[in-house]
């Protein structure tokens, strides 16, 4: 088979037909992978009595921004925002100084224990969130941490926190040791070296890392869910308005999901490249 | 993780030669790297390393403890002291009949979606090698915005998706010849509600694997595609002898993190179910939960986010031998 396609009759129409049913399962995969941010953003547009027709219509019926005024009168809006950004923000910022610290140490050096502390961090992030919650609860409890966003913020490094180390180590591999040496050959110090050599290089990485873990804080339910009370929760949590017991509004849903889902995917267009060479760095090679 | 901390590298065969005794091992010279005393690693550890004690082996060492503790609402408040329960806890759960029934559940729910994911991310990869340029554009695109979407606003659309009354899928679905299936109520049994959530955890999932597989498909030398080619094999046997072997490192740290991922489900089912999952949507995250939250047993619930965790420490340490090796190479 392999042979016939090497020495084929006309392998260059032989190509362009391949190529047209991979492209048509190509569109199958397109139109399935997509259809559920179509329909958010469809049905967050269309009049609400629209949203409700048992027989809809796939193709938009008319843009209103009633939903979106809708959704912003549920419930206070910005509030949750604004506490969903602050943990966000004070996450990322803690846990890249943090981060990028341990990070040089299990990539830079050569210590004993420095197997233990890799295996040590990365078990970290196996916990599941969730079998943690109890005892979670109960130590913010105890600290008077609990329906306080510092709380939350602590909390939310034990899953930042570990994946900020990992990401960074693959971007630090990917900067030649030489660099380094060279600038330290120079009489550059090995702080020097870093700052002038290293901290630059590593510039896109840090940038990566944190847009990708300030996405995570951003998404987290769980914990935003058991940890605040109604008066404090979070963007995510504020979500959960829209279904009362009178049933669901979806149309405002719809927009309130598409308000929260917007910026976070386009944010999430910008960096993933970076994220994935990251993430598989020295995975394969070697 | 203190568990893992003492038992995973017991399990982790060395690569390398075994270190001389401690003794020795402290005048042992550095292993060429760059230069700076052991000191320096430490202290840049030290921060990281202190606020994961804190946050995570704290709790850790606490949910140990409260699984052999009765602690429920009094104590919360601490109105009595926390009682030793001994094992109660642990055999008060695995005699319950609905927790052996959670489990199977559980470990059915997430075999299936591992399954899913890493066979559709695999072949979506491949597919994402053929396609031309501007159709591989489209469906990144797609993907990615998948994969970031919130995982909570991902579940309030599915849930749209498949509203019984005003559902698009089941108003799609009813213009097939002879399928009647407006007012179709997807929750109603176990299996088939599950059935969508787990569409949801793989729609969410598919994303993730498809790139970093994609990635790795790149670094897959053309050559020795070609040899293979060359020798006689077909695409399957390319596949099967040149690819998958090199793609191996990532196949394995993709698998363990899903089956992590999708033992830890959570948010999907209790929202889809409007926070109070039926018996028959009950995992183990959301089981643990009940237990804690509802019933207010902190020490069953605990004991049975434990056994969760317990169950997990396998797969881990597979991972962790993977991660390792990554760990080695640099």
């Amino acid at each position: 088979m392999s042979a016939t396609t090497l020495s084929g009759r006309d392998p260059a129409r032989r190509r362009t037909r391949s190529k047209l049913g991979w492209n048509l399962l190509g569109l199958l995969v397109f139109l399935t992978a997509g259809f559920p941010v179509y329909w958010m953003i469809d049905t967050a547009f269309k009049p609400a009595k629209d949203a409700i027709d048992p027989d809809p219509s796939l193709l938009p019926t008319g843009v209103t921004l009633a939903n979106f005024r809708r959704a912003l009168d549920i419930a206070d809006f910005w509030g949750p925002v604004g506490r969903s950004l602050i943990v966000s923000l004070s996450v990322v910022a803690i846990g890249i100084v943090v981060g990028t610290l341990a990070a040089l140490a299990i990539s830079r050096f050569a210590f004993r224990g420095r197997k233990i502390v890799i295996v040590g961090i990365l078990a970290v992030q196996m916990v599941p969130l969730v079998a943690m919650i109890i005892p979670v609860f109960l130590l913010l409890n105890d600290l008077g941490q609990y329906d306080k966003l510092s709380g939350l913020i602590i909390t939310y490094l034990t899953f930042i926190l570990p994946f900020t180390v990992w990401t960074l180590r693959g971007f630090i591999v990917n900067i030649p040791r030489e660099l380094e040496e060279a600038a330290m050959v120079d009489g550059c110090s090995r702080t020097g070296a870093f700052l002038r050599v290293v901290f630059p290089l590593l510039a896109p990485g840090l940038v990566a890392t944190s847009v990708y873990g300030f996405i995570q804080a951003w998404n987290e339910y769980l914990y935003a869910l058991m940890l605040m009370s109604q008066e404090n929760q979070t963007a995510t949590v504020w979500l959960g308005n829209f279904t009362t017991k009178h049933g669901t509004e979806y149309a405002p849903m719809m927009a309130g999901a598409t308000m929260m889902a917007v910026p976070i995917v386009v944010l999430f267009l910008l960096v993933q490249r970076k994220m994935a060479a990251g993430l598989t760095a020295g995975a394969v090679k070697g | 993780m203190s568990a893992a901390d003492t038992t995973t590298p017991a399990k982790v065969p060395p690569p390398r030669p075994a270190p001389p005794p401690p003794g020795v091992a402290a005048a042992r010279p550095r292993r060429g790297r760059a230069p700076g005393g052991a000191a320096v690693p430490w202290a840049l550890l030290a921060p990281c390393l202190l606020v994961l004690a804190l946050v995570m082996g704290y709790p850790l060492v606490r949910l140990v403890t409260l699984s052999f503790q009765k602690f429920g609402q009094s104590q919360l408040w601490g109105f009595q002291p926390a009682q030793s329960a001994g094992f109660a806890n642990f055999t008060n759960v695995l005699e319950d009949g609905e927790f052996w029934a959670v489990v199977v559940r559980t470990i059915v729910f997430a075999a299936g979606s591992v399954i899913f994911t890493m066979v559709l991310g695999m072949l979506i990869a491949l597919l994402l090698q053929r396609v031309s340029g501007w159709m591989k554009t489209l469906i990144n695109v797609v993907l990615v915005a998948s994969w970031g979407m919130p995982v909570i606003v991902a579940t309030t659309v599915f849930k749209w998706l498949f509203d019984s009354d005003y559902g698009i899928l089941n108003a799609l679905l009813s213009k097939l010849p002879g399928v009647h299936l407006i007012g179709h109520n997807w929750f109603a049994s176990g299996p088939q509600g599950l059935a969508v959530i787990m569409l949801l955890v793989v729609w969410g999932a598919v994303p993730f694997v498809v790139i970093t597989l994609g990635a790795g498909l790149t670094q897959v030398p053309k050559e020795l595609e070609e040899a293979a080619r060359l020798d006689g094999a077909g695409s399957w046997g390319v596949f099967r002898h040149v690819t998958l072997p090199i793609l191996k490192p990532i196949i394995v740290m993709l698998t363990t993190l899903s089956v992590i991922w999708d033992m830890g489900v959570f948010p999907q089912v209790f929202v889809m179910r409007g926070g109070h999952p039926e018996a028959e949507f009950q995992l183990l995250t959301t089981y643990s939960y009940d237990r804690a939250f509802v019933v207010n047993d902190y020490g069953q619930g605990s004991a049975i986010a434990l056994i969760t965790v317990l169950l997990l420490l396998g797969v881990v340490a597979l991972y962790m031998r993977q991660m390792l090796k990554i760990g080695e190479v640099e």
